[in-house]
């Protein structure tokens, strides 16, 4: 596989097509099942899962031969994008511990 | 050995694509929610140690040589993340959300335009372009809509729609020239200043998009501001030909759109109703043109003696409930009640509060079991069994004229049918209407108590009139 070869690249755009409409059925498919109780949670959860541009910075950010200005928008990216990994999934699980059964009804919580 | 750790990154993206769909999946009940949070934590954090182990290699240039910058970025992102979601109060959520949403776009928008200047003055080639070109417009534009539904729900700016003549007009003309400058560059090369043009035509749009639209149709458009942040990151993907960010982004920009289709739903409206509607702006005129009816009030003393004589209430939720940070109270009164052998449960419209599920948190908050939390269409029949029906802050949501005035503005839209049940009390501080600047009929219902004041102080007066009244004999 050559990044620089057209053809190479259009076969990797075509697969990165289909791997992206797999995901979107999937996903509609998963959301359409959690439970209305926890939409706040799921908010936050993808949220968090936005943030995988994180990703993107830091090889944007730590590439060999950056340029300036590049190299400090990428940071800056990867400190919002942890900042928002961070803080999605801390307070999910935050959300998540506050939601209790009635005691006494059995089962685990 | 060393092709494995060469290839590291491949296999760490892998698991963290699987991480996040498992993530998701399970969070579709409270008893598995967790564990789904652990799965997807798991994964971010192999995905991050794999891109940072990740080595450039002729055929494929990506790969980290410098650490120290991302090193110092990453612990300023978490020493600030983290202090954030321990502080943050519970009635904070929907601020807080947009805020991360903003966080999010800016961090996609941000690598899209360093990749767009990685090798400036030569631009990127065409397919990478469209999508850099998407990345960097849904970035910015979700992170100024996402900093104005913030300082609209923090009260930073006035939450009634802000509408001018021709707003719509303005708005198209804005977004007509975010796409040239934004197609310029695709299609040949353009000069130096139409890529900082296009930036900044995408963040005033953001700002512009959120004007018209009210609080209570927060619910839609954070939902909505979600699923456009996860799109950012999802072309993000392609522009890099990374499938880890397609995968994720894409179950994000799903999610998003899924809830946002839900809270339109239970609106009865459609999305350009939401979106360019100004609801609530329109409707004052509505208002206002019936004359005064006589209501009923009623003291904590009358309230208190109710309830501990019924034998089902069902307490519905509103907006209301969370200005007033009323919610432990209600727990406390619901623990009252049920002492003295009173059924308490709760009915949550889908869009009651400011964003999707608000009312749950809050509930959840105050140590209120889940399974007392019951969804519309799932207790709507149980009304008309109820002995009192206590509306705490909720208002269109309950309003009879959406089932027959054809005349309302909110004819149509899904409703609790409290009306249906034998007393129904109604804690507000006036007969100010509500959001929608629609009379609500419920208030003239001659069974109808209502129960003017403080939501917070109110009912902590109901429950000592119930300790009062009752007193349990241990």
């Amino acid at each position: 596989m050559n990044l620089h070869n057209p053809t190479d690249v259009f076969e990797l755009g075509i697969l990165s097509v289909y791997v992206f409409l797999l995901a979107v059925i999937l996903g509609l498919e998963l959301v359409r099942r959690v439970s209305p109780l926890l939409h706040t949670p799921l908010m936050s959860l993808t949220n968090a899962i936005s943030a995988i541009s994180v990703v993107g910075g830091i090889l944007i950010a730590g590439a060999a031969d950056v340029k300036t200005l590049p190299k400090i928008l990428g940071l800056v990216a990867v400190t919002a994008a942890t900042l928002n990994i961070v803080a999605g999934f801390m307070i999910t699980d935050r959300m998540l511990k506050m939601f209790k059964r009635e005691p006494g009804k059995g089962g685990k919580q | 050995m060393d092709t494995f750790l060469h290839s590291f990154w491949q296999y760490a993206y892998l698991f963290a694509a699987f991480a996040t769909v498992f993530a998701i999946k399970w969070l579709n009940h409270p008893s598995t929610a967790r564990r789904g949070v652990i799965t997807g934590e798991i994964g971010f954090a192999l995905a991050i140690i794999g891109t940072l182990l990740r080595k450039p290699t002729p055929s494929d240039p990506s790969g980290v040589v410098h650490y120290t910058g991302i090193l110092i970025a990453i612990v300023i992102g978490a020493m600030i993340g983290a202090p954030m979601a321990r502080l943050m109060p519970m009635t904070a959520v929907p601020q807080f959300t947009a805020l991360s949403h903003a966080f999010g776009a800016l961090a996609a928008a941000l690598v899209g335009t360093a990749e767009y200047y990685y090798d400036f003055p030569a631009a990127p080639s065409g397919f990478k372009m469209v999508a850099l070109t998407i990345e960097v417009l849904l970035g910015f534009l979700t992170f100024t809509a996402s900093l104005m539904a913030f300082g609209k729900l923090q009260g930073l700016v006035p939450s009634p729609p802000i509408t001018y003549k021709g707003q719509n007009f303005v708005n198209l003309t804005f977004l007509a020239a975010g796409v040239v400058f934004g197609v310029w560059p695709i299609v040949t090369a353009a000069p130096v200043w139409v890529y900082p043009a296009f930036v900044l035509i995408s963040l005033l749009f953001g700002v512009m998009f959120i004007l018209p639209i009210g609080g209570g149709d927060m619910p839609t458009v954070i939902a909505l501001l979600n699923s456009f942040a996860g799109a950012a990151a999802c072309a993000m993907g392609f522009a890099l030909q990374n499938r880890l960010l397609i995968i994720a982004g894409a179950l994000n920009a799903a999610s998003g759109f899924i809830l946002s289709v839900i809270m339109c739903k239970a609106m009865n409206r459609s999305f350009t109703n939401v979106l360019f509607g100004a609801f609530g702006q329109v409707q004052e005129k509505v208002a206002g043109k019936q004359a005064a009816r006589p209501v009923r009030s009623a003291t904590a003393e009358d309230a208190a003696m109710l309830l501990v004589n019924a034998q089902k209430v069902i307490i519905v939720p509103g907006y209301g409930m969370a200005v007033a940070q009323a919610q432990h109270k209600v727990r406390e009164l619901t623990d009252q009640l049920v002492k003295r052998g009173v059924d308490v449960q709760f009915a949550i419209h889908p869009v009651a509060g400011r964003m999707p599920g608000h009312m749950n948190v809050l509930l959840a908050e105050a140590d209120i079991p889940y399974d007392r939390l019951h969804e519309m269409e799932d207790i709507n029949n149980e009304f008309s069994e109820t002995d009192v029906a206590l509306v705490i802050g909720a208002n269109d949501v309950v309003n009879p004229a959406a089932r027959h005035d054809k005349t309302s503005p909110i004819y149509g839209m899904p409703i609790l049918d409290v009306d249906k049940a034998r007393n129904v009390m109604v804690i507000k501080r006036s007969m100010n209407p509500g959001f929608a600047g629609i009379e609500n009929e419920l208030y003239y219902d001659p069974k109808t108590l209502m129960l003017f004041g403080d939501a917070k102080s109110f009912l902590s007066e109901i429950v000592k009139e119930v300790n009062a009244q009752a007193p349990v004999h241990a």
